[in-house]
């Protein structure tokens, strides 16, 4: 086992980045992420990383530059946020129908206007549909060992996708946390050499990326579905063996004081720390609730989470973004598609909360709790909005 | 040869429906696009090559033992430019 130490988490992540041995990297720099970058920069401009930093000129290029570099089979790595996942967004559907397994660290961050250099959900929200491979981290841990497990997963010749980390801009990126860092033997014995299922190379002349008439697209974008429905227990397997590895156990939705709760809190990444310390106060005033947080997004565990929320009255779902014009928020759309059909299913309540940087305390989400318990519009409502 | 593509079932497509086998857009036939025709005149013609030159399909070829130009409908778009770069007008465009 690796040794502790307090470290800045997007210090750590680039420090798994290397460790993993990435080919290249090419990146553009935005806050939050900027350190990431500049730290995986420093290591290949100290020589201790043997790999290609590519400094471009845009986030639209980065991603080029990563589709390029992943379909010449070199293990890619870029990291990004907000506006400059914006920016390389058309980039990013394509790395996604060409099975390019590239990682990318997403510093969660507010979309612009007005302009937010802050914490909250709204730029991967915008890239759901993109077909990656969504993780959702609640501590610095979790951040550096998603890096291992999203290299493992993306280059596994059945997944052969990208996986985008998501990391709560300064809430989690800029902290400084206890991180048990992993050694080079464990690094080599969970990740194996890339052997990409096709590759750019002039022995055997592939095309990618070629044009798609009407008589061919639906059976691409069903493949392309299938492929990441598929990549389900692969993800799984990667945690059981980082656990096997490491002694931390993660899963696609990840239960806390649930089991003989009536009100559930369910959310995703940072927020998740802050509702396990509401739950507790909660239970200390003699109220079953618990928390189910949702580890994965894409592909979302539809069998898990009914199966977590199967035995609840009230569910509180925490979203990070709005849906402007929508019926739900985005992660209580699906919760309440999901549990539609179940025979006993809980009252589903949606609030959405921390958008752009707005601080969110336990004693907030025992507040949303009551609120949204006493509103029977079974709509949304965006909390401590001031009237 | 590979299948026409809309024979192709998903589970047949490979990973990122990636081409393996080059040169298989010969299995698209686009002369289906076509609603104009060109009709070739050897008697006027000159024999300048520039048709064959200029065929965005390479849908144009030689019979040298006939000594005229012939045209492959499979991949004849019908586009005309045969006929418009045609310096004697020994190439016209008539319906399909």
């Amino acid at each position: 086992m690796g040794r502790k130490v307090g470290v800045e988490v997007s210090i750590a992540a680039a420090d798994a980045v290397g460790l993993c041995d990435v080919d290249v990297v090419a990146a553009y720099p935005i806050t939050p992420q900027t350190h990431v970058v500049e730290h995986l920069s420093e290591l290949c401009a100290s020589g201790s990383l043997d790999a290609e930093f590519v400094p471009v000129e845009s986030e639209h290029s980065a991603m080029s530059v990563c589709c390029g570099s992943a379909a010449a089979g070199a293990r890619t790595f870029t990291a990004t946020s907000s506006q400059g996942l914006a920016l390389m967004a058309e980039i990013v559907f394509i790395a996604s129908s060409m099975r390019l397994p590239i990682v990318m660290f997403l510093a969660n961050r507010a979309l612009s206007s007005p302009l937010s250099i802050w914490n909250d959900h709204s730029d991967t929200m915008m890239v759901r549909d993109s077909g990656w491979i969504q993780v959702f981290c609640e501590n610095g841990q979790e951040v550096y060992d998603a890096v291992f497990h999203a290299f493992r997963v993306a280059e596994d010749a059945r997944v052969s996708l990208p996986v985008m980390i998501n990391v709560d801009g300064f809430n989690l990126t800029h902290v400084i946390e206890p991180i048990e860092f992993w050694t080079k033997d464990m690094t080599q014995k969970y990740l194996p050499e890339f052997k990409p299922i096709h590759r750019l190379y002039p022995d055997k002349v592939v095309t990618m990326g070629a044009f798609g008439m009407p008589e061919i697209y639906t059976e691409a974008k069903m493949a392309q579905n299938d492929a990441l429905l598929k990549s389900f227990p692969v993800i799984k397997q990667g945690w059981n063996e980082l656990a096997d590895l490491t002694g931390r156990k993660y899963s696609p939705v990840e239960m806390y004081k649930t089991e003989d709760a009536e009100t559930i809190i369910l959310g995703m990444g940072s927020i998740c720390e802050t509702a396990t310390l509401a739950v507790d106060q909660m239970r200390d005033q003699g109220k079953k609730a618990g928390l189910v947080k949702l580890r994965l997004w894409r592909p979302l565990p539809v069998d898990d989470i009914k199966k977590a929320l199967a035995g609840a009255k009230d569910v509180l779902v925490l979203d990070r973004a709005v849906s402007f014009g929508a019926a739900n928020a985005p992660v209580t759309s699906e919760i309440r598609a999901i549990m539609y059909h179940e025979s006993n299913r809980p009252n589903i309540h949606n609030v959405i909360a921390g958008l752009g940087g707005r601080d969110v305390t336990p004693d907030h989400i025992i507040e949303m709790l009551e609120m949204a318990l006493a509103d029977k519009t079974r709509g949304y409502n965006i909390f401590g909005v001031r009237s | 040869m590979t299948k026409p593509m809309d024979q192709i079932g998903w589970r047949e497509i490979d990973a990122g429906a990636v081409i393996t086998e080059p040169g298989n857009a010969s299995c698209y036939h686009t002369g289906t696009w076509r609603s104009q025709k060109p009709k070739y005149d050897s008697n006027i013609c000159i024999r300048c090559w520039r048709c064959f030159v200029m065929c965005p399909d390479a849908a144009i070829s030689p019979n040298f033992d006939k000594n005229i130009f012939t045209w492959n409908y499979d991949y004849c778009k019908g586009c005309g430019i045969c006929a418009y770069e045609c310096p004697v007008d020994a190439i016209t465009m008539e319906e399909d």
